[in-house]
C-alpha cells in the first residue's frame, strides 16, 4: 500500500516535472489511432448487426430476378406464415429539369413483416402502413440531390407521384455508403402504371415471410430443394456477407495503418523509458541505500507505469472516440446512416495494445532500475546497469509481431506488412546512418557551427537515424495521401479520352431498337452500337456442377450464385484484347469468350466446357478464347460473350454506351422521358459520386496517418529529450567559452535542418516508390510523379522539423551557464 | 560497550586499465555502539570506499564487515538493503534528496519502505527537530543547500538508526551553514545515542568525534 502511494506521489511529481510527457503523448497517440479505427469499424459492424433482423424485413426471404411462382406463397400460407411481396429495380426519378438514378421498391400492405420504417418530415415517427397509392416515400439523399421537398411531385416512368414522406430509418437496405442510389418506396398497385415492369427489366422479386421460428424453419427446409437456379433463400444469416467481408478487410487495413503509428509510438516509448531510467538512477540508488529491496524498487516504478498506462489508455480512447465521431461527421454517407454508438470492446482492444506497447518497449529498460548499485550515492560516475540489448529488442519485436497479427487478422498479411515495414525502416535507417556519417566525414570545410552541428549529428548517429526514419514514415504517409494520390488520379483520368462514353443506356427492349436509333439521329448523335444482353447463371464447368459451395472466395461465390450478363456478337469489341485462343472460328458454333479475370476467379481455362442456365433452359459451349477487358474504359463490357446462335433466341434486352457532349445534356433526360423503361445512367455523375466517396475514405485514411505523423513528432521530441541533458551541458560549456546565443541557435537549427531535410527526402522517396508500386501493380497505369514532391518533401521536412526542434531547444540559449555547470 | 561495526581485513581492488589497483589495504577496526568515528584522509585516500564497504553499498575484494554482529557480505544484495533499512541512516555531501518528492515525503521515504503506518506524523516530527516544519511541502530545488542537508538529517534520524554514516556532510555548504549542520547532526546523534561514522577531510570536524581513523593511500595509519 505504501509503495503504491509512493508510486502515485512520484508519478504525480514526475508528471509535474514533465518527465512523463513524451511517453504519455506517444502512448495516447498509439491508443488513439488504434481505438479510432476500432471504434469506427465497430459502429459500422453494429449497424450491420442491428440491421440484420430488419435488413431483410422478414424472417425469411425468397429472392429472384424472375417473377416468383405462386407455389412458394401457397406453401408459406399452408405453414401458417405471413407473406408480403416486394419488387425493386433501378429507375430514374425526374423532378423539374433533373433526373436521378434511384432504387425503387414497390411493396404490398403489411411490409415490412419485421422491423419498422421511420418516416417523417418535421417530426419523426414509425410508419403505419405503406405509401398510399399515387404517393412515394423517399430518402434524404433524393431530397437533397434533386432539391426536392415533401409535397413536391416527381415522375417515375409514366406516372406522377406525390412525395408524401421522408424515410428516416429504412428497412431492407444497407447502411448508407454501400448503396449509392437513393431509395424510393411506392405502393405495389402503382407499379403497373409506371410502365417500368417489362420483359427483361432488371427487377428483383421478393417474397417475404415471417412467423413462428419452427414454421419458418420448416418452410426453409421444404423450399430449399425446390428453388430454381436464379432463386435464393435468405435469412439474417445470409445478410450482406460481401459487406461484412469488405468491412473486415477495411478494418484490417486501417488497423495496420494505425499500427504504423504504434510502431513509432513504441520507438518514442523506448527513448523516453531510457531517459526515465537515466534520470532516476540517483533516486533508485538512494532508495536502495535507505533499505529498498530490488522487488520494492521494481514495484515502485511498475506501479507508476501501470498508472500512467491507465491514464494514457483512457485519454487515447477518448481521443479515438472523438476522432471517429469527427470522421463519421465528415463522411456524408455515414452521417446520414445514423450509426449506433460504438461498444467498449474496440477500446479494450486498443487499451490492451497500448499496455502491450508500454511493456514491450519500456519493461526491460525499467528492469535496469532494480539493479542500480547503492554505491552510486557515493560514486555518481557509476552508470546504469547494462540492459540485455538482444532481449530488449527481442521483446519489442515480439510485442509488435503479436499486435500486427492480432490487428491484421491473418498470419500472412500481418507478417507481410510487419516484415515490409521493418525492412523499409531498416533500409531507411541504414541509409540515414550512412548519410549522416558520410556528411560528417566529408563536410569538413564548413563554417564552425555547421562543422559542430555535423559532429553532433554523427555523435548521436543512432538516435538521429531513428528520428529521420520516424519522421520520414509519417511524412511519407501524408505525401502519399496528398501529392501522390492526386498524381495517380490524374494518371487514371488521362487514360480516358475526352470523348469517352459518359452515359450508359440499359434495358432497351428489342422492339425499341429502332426508336433508339431514331432518337440518336434526331439528336444528331452518332449511331449507337446496341449490344444484346441475356442474363444467365453458370451451372457447370466441364459437366461438373458448380454452386456457391464450390468456391471459398466470396467474389467467386457471388459470381456463381447470381445470374450475370451474357452477350453475343460476331466481332470482338475493338476495346477488348484477345489474350489467348482465337475469336470465333468461321465454321464453328457454340463458342464462348471469357474475360481473363473472371476465368481466373472461377478456375476456367481455354477449352473448358461451360454450361449456362438461361431462363430455365440450358446450353453448353466451349471456351475458345480469353479476353482482356478495360473495365474503366467506360464502354459496355461483358464477362462472357457467346457466338450468336447460342443466345439470340433467348429473351433479352440491349444496352449501349455513348458520349453525350456537355451542350446536349438534356438529350439524356429526353431519352429517359421518351422511353421510360429505358435506364439512362450518367456514368460521369456516378464516377463523380464514387470519387466523392473515395475522397471521403481517403480522409479517413489521412486521419489515421496523421496519427503516424504525430507519432513521428513524438519520436523527435523523445529523441530531443534523450539528448537534452547533454545538449544543456554542451550549451553551458560553449557559452562559458564565449559562444553567444546566436551561435547556439545556428548550431541547433543546422542540426535540425539536416535531420528535417533527410526525413523529407526519404518521405518523398518512399511516397514515390509506393505510388509507383500502386500504379504499376494495382491500377496498371503509367505513373508520372509530380516533381514538386521533392521540394515539398525536403523543404516541408526541413521547415517542420526545424520549427519543432527550435521550439524544443530555444530555452538552451538563455539559461545562465553557471547554474547548469554547478548541477 | 558492544561492537556495532567490525571491519576485518577489508581490502578493495579495482582494475586500472589491465592492472589491479588496491584502493583499500587490509583495514581492520571496531566501532563500539554510541561511539563517533571520523575517517580522515586526503582526496583519493580511500575514505569513501571504506564508508561504502562499511555500509554494504559496495563489495570488498576480500575481508568482511560485521554490522551489529551480522556478516554483511554473507547476505545477498536485498539482505544488505534490508539490514541498512533497519540499522543505518545516511547523510551525503550532495544531500541525495529525491528531487520529485517534497521535504516531508523525502523524510517519509525510509519509513514507507519499511511499511511504517504513521510515516507522515513521524516525518513531520523529525522535520520539526531540524527546524523545517514550515518547509515540509517544498521540493528540494526550492530549499537552500543548508536546508536540504537538514532535510537529509531528518531523513537519516527519522528511523532512529543505530548507525549514522555521513560522507563529507558539509562538503557542499559554506562554512557557517556547514557548522550549523554539524551542530545539529551531533546533537541528534547524542540525543538518539547513535553510532556515528563520519568521513571528512576537515581535521577540526574530525576532532569533535570520539575517535579518528586516518587513511593514507588506502592504508589505515
Amino acid at each position: 500500500m505504501n509503495i503504491l502511494r509512493l508510486s502515485f506521489n512520484l508519478l504525480r511529481r514526475d508528471w509535474r516535472a514533465g518527465e512523463w510527457r513524451v511517453l504519455l503523448l506517444a502512448l495516447v497517440l498509439a491508443v488513439g489511432s488504434l481505438s479510432t479505427v476500432g471504434l469506427f469499424a465497430d459502429r459500422v459492424r453494429q449497424a450491420l448487426q442491428q440491421e440484420a433482423t430488419s435488413l431483410i424485413g422478414s424472417d425469411l426471404r425468397i429472392t429472384s430476378t424472375r417473377p416468383l411462382p405462386s407455389i412458394y406463397q401457397n406453401s408459406a400460407k399452408a405453414h401458417g406464415l405471413y407473406t408480403v411481396e416486394s419488387r425493386s429495380f433501378p429507375s430514374m426519378v425526374a423532378f423539374r429539369e433533373q433526373t436521378l438514378l434511384s432504387e425503387i421498391q414497390a411493396v404490398e400492405p403489411g411490409y415490412p413483416l419485421r422491423g419498422k420504417l421511420t418516416i417523417g418530415d418535421s417530426s419523426e415517427h414509425d410508419a403505419n402502413g405503406i405509401p398510399e397509392r399515387g404517393t412515394v416515400w423517399v430518402d434524404e439523399r433524393l431530397l437533397r440531390r434533386l432539391d426536392l421537398k415533401v409535397g413536391n411531385e416527381v415522375n417515375i416512368g409514366d406516372q406522377r407521384f406525390n412525395v408524401a414522406a421522408r424515410i428516416v430509418k429504412d428497412i431492407d437496405q444497407s447502411i448508407g455508403f454501400s448503396s449509392f442510389a437513393p431509395r424510393v418506396l411506392m405502393n405495389m398497385r402503382d407499379l403497373a402504371s409506371t410502365g417500368l415492369q417489362q420483359e427483361g427489366s432488371r427487377i428483383t422479386y421478393r417474397l417475404m415471410v415471417a412467423g413462428e421460428a419452427t414454421k419458418v424453419a420448416a418452410l426453409r427446409e421444404e423450399l430449399s430443394n425446390k428453388l430454381s437456379g436464379n432463386e435464393r433463400l435468405e435469412d439474417v444469416r445470409d445478410a450482406r456477407p460481401e459487406i461484412r467481408s469488405a468491412l473486415e478487410r477495411a478494418e484490417h487495413f486501417l488497423g495496420l495503418a494505425a499500427l504504423t503509428a504504434a510502431i513509432l509510438a513504441g520507438a518514442a516509448i523506448l527513448l523516453s523509458a531510457r531517459r526515465f531510467v537515466q534520470r532516476h538512477l540517483d533516486s533508485c540508488a538512494v532508495m536502495r541505500c535507505l533499505g529498498a529491496q530490488q522487488g520494492q524498487v521494481l514495484r515502485l516504478f511498475m506501479y507508476q507505469f501501470l498508472l500512467l498506462g491507465l491514464f494514457a489508455v483512457l485519454l487515447g480512447c477518448l481521443l479515438g472516440y472523438a476522432t471517429q465521431a469527427a470522421l463519421i461527421f465528415f463522411v456524408e454517407a455515414m452521417r446520414d446512416a445514423a450509426l449506433p454508438q460504438p461498444g467498449v470492446l474496440p477500446a479494450i482492444k486498443a487499451g490492451i495494445s497500448g499496455y502491450a506497447l508500454l511493456f514491450g518497449f519500456a519493461f526491460l529498460p525499467l528492469l535496469q532500475l532494480r539493479k542500480v548499485s547503492p554505491l552510486r550515492v557515493l560514486r555518481r560516475e557509476l552508470g546504469a546497469p547494462q540492459p540485455n540489448t538482444l532481449l530488449a529488442y527481442g521483446l519489442a519485436m515480439l510485442v509488435l509481431g503479436v499486435l500486427f497479427l492480432w490487428h491484421a487478422g491473418s498470419l500472412e498479411l500481418g507478417f507481410a506488412v510487419l516484415g515490409g515495414l521493418l525492412a523499409g525502416l531498416a533500409i531507411f535507417g541504414g541509409l540515414a546512418w550512412l548519410i549522416l556519417i558520410g556528411l560528417g566525414a566529408y563536410l569538413t570545410n564548413l563554417t564552425s557551427y555547421w562543422r559542430h552541428a555535423m559532429n553532433n549529428l554523427v555523435r548521436h548517429v543512432r538516435n538521429n537515424a531513428l528520428q529521420v526514419v520516424a519522421l520520414a514514415l509519417g511524412g511519407m504517409a501524408l505525401l502519399l495521401l496528398t501529392l501522390v494520390r492526386s498524381d495517380l488520379l490524374h494518371g487514371w483520368q488521362d487514360k480516358l479520352p475526352p470523348d469517352a462514353p459518359n452515359r450508359f443506356v440499359v434495358n432497351i427492349q428489342p422492339d425499341q431498337r429502332q426508336q433508339v436509333f431514331d432518337f440518336f439521329s434526331r439528336e444528331r448523335l452518332p449511331k449507337p452500337h446496341l449490344m444484346p444482353m441475356v442474363r444467365g447463371r453458370l451451372v457447370a464447368i466441364n459437366d461438373i456442377p458448380v454452386n456457391g459451395d464450390s468456391y471459398s472466395e466470396p467474389r467467386a461465390r457471388g459470381l456463381v450464385e447470381r445470374e450475370f450478363n451474357l452477350s453475343y456478337m460476331e466481332q470482338m469489341p475493338e476495346w477488348n484484347e484477345l489474350v489467348s485462343g482465337t475469336w470465333w472460328d468461321i465454321n464453328g458454333n457454340g463458342q464462348l469468350s471469357v474475360e481473363e479475370g473472371i476465368a481466373q476467379t472461377l478456375g476456367i481455362y481455354l477449352g473448358d466446357m461451360l454450361t449456362y442456365d438461361v431462363a430455365g433452359s440450358r446450353f453448353t459451349a466451349q471456351v475458345t478464347s480469353l479476353r482482356k477487358v478495360q473495365w474503366d474504359s467506360m464502354r459496355v463490357n461483358f464477362f462472357v460473350i457467346a457466338t450468336p446462335e447460342l443466345l439470340s433466341d433467348f429473351p433479352g434486352s440491349y444496352l449501349t454506351s455513348f458520349f453525350l457532349p456537355p451542350d446536349k445534356v438534356r438529350a439524356g433526360d429526353n431519352l429517359a422521358l421518351e422511353l421510360p423503361n429505358v435506364l439512362v445512367i450518367d456514368t460521369g455523375a456516378i464516377i463523380a459520386q464514387v470519387r466523392h466517396i473515395m475522397d471521403q475514405i481517403t480522409q479517413v485514411m489521412a486521419a489515421v496517418f496523421l496519427f503516424t505523423l504525430f507519432s513521428g513528432f513524438a519520436v523527435l521530441y523523445a529523441a530531443l529529450l534523450a539528448t537534452q541533458d547533454e545538449r544543456t551541458f554542451e550549451a553551458a560549456v560553449l557559452r562559458t567559452l564565449g559562444a553567444d546565443g546566436y551561435y547556439l541557435r545556428r548550431l541547433h537549427l543546422a542540426e535540425f535542418t539536416v535531420l528535417g531535410g533527410l526525413s523529407g527526402l526519404f518521405a518523398a522517396s518512399g511516397a514515390v516508390l509506393l505510388g509507383w508500386v500502386l500504379a504499376r501493380f494495382v491500377l496498371e497505369i503509367p505513373f508520372q510523379p509530380s516533381p514538386v514532391i521533392w521540394p515539398v518533401g525536403v523543404l516541408g521536412g526541413m521547415a517542420t522539423v526545424t520549427l519543432a526542434g527550435w521550439l524544443g531547444t530555444r530555452w538552451l540559449t538563455v539559461l545562465p551557464p553557471l547554474a547548469i555547470l554547478r548541477e | 560497550m558492544t561492537a556495532i561495526v567490525q571491519a576485518v581485513e577489508l581490502t578493495k581492488q579495482v582494475l586500472s586499465g589491465d592492472q589491479p589497483l588496491t584502493i583499500l589495504h587490509h583495514a581492520s577496526f571496531t566501532v563500539e555502539a554510541g561511539e563517533s568515528l571520523a575517517i580522515l584522509g586526503a582526496s583519493g585516500s580511500g575514505k569513501s570506499t571504506l564508508l561504502g564497504l562499511l555500509a554494504g553499498l559496495d563489495i570488498p575484494s576480500s575481508g568482511s564487515v560485521l554490522l551489529n554482529g551480522i556478516d554483511l557480505f554473507a547476505l545477498d544484495e536485498d539482505g544488505r538493503a534490508k539490514l541498512r533499512g533497519e540499522l543505518a541512516g545516511f547523510v551525503f555531501q550532495s544531500f541525495q534528496l529525491l528531487p520529485a518528492l517534497s521535504a516531508l515525503e523525502n523524510v517519509m521515504l525510509p519509513l514507507e519502505l519499511r511499511g511504517v503506518v504513521n510515516a507522515a506524523s513521524r516525518a513531520a516530527e523529525s522535520l520539526r527537530q531540524v527546524g523545517l516544519s514550515a518547509r515540509g511541502h517544498h521540493l528540494p530545488k526550492h530549499l537552500s543547500g543548508g536546508e536540504q542537508q537538514r532535510v537529509a538529517l531528518a531523513r537519516a534520524f527519522v528511523t532512529q538508526p543505530k548507525i549514522l554514516f555521513a560522507d563529507e556532510p558539509t562538503g557542499n555548504l559554506d562554512a557557517a551553514t556547514g557548522a550549523q549542520v554539524i551542530e545539529l547532526m551531533l546533537e541528534l546523534n547524542r540525543a538518539q545515542g547513535t553510532t556515528l561514522i563520519l568521513v571528512t577531510h576537515d581535521e577540526a570536524l574530525a576532532n569533535r568525534c570520539s575517535r579518528q581513523l586516518k587513511l593514507s593511500a588506502g592504508k589505515v595509519v
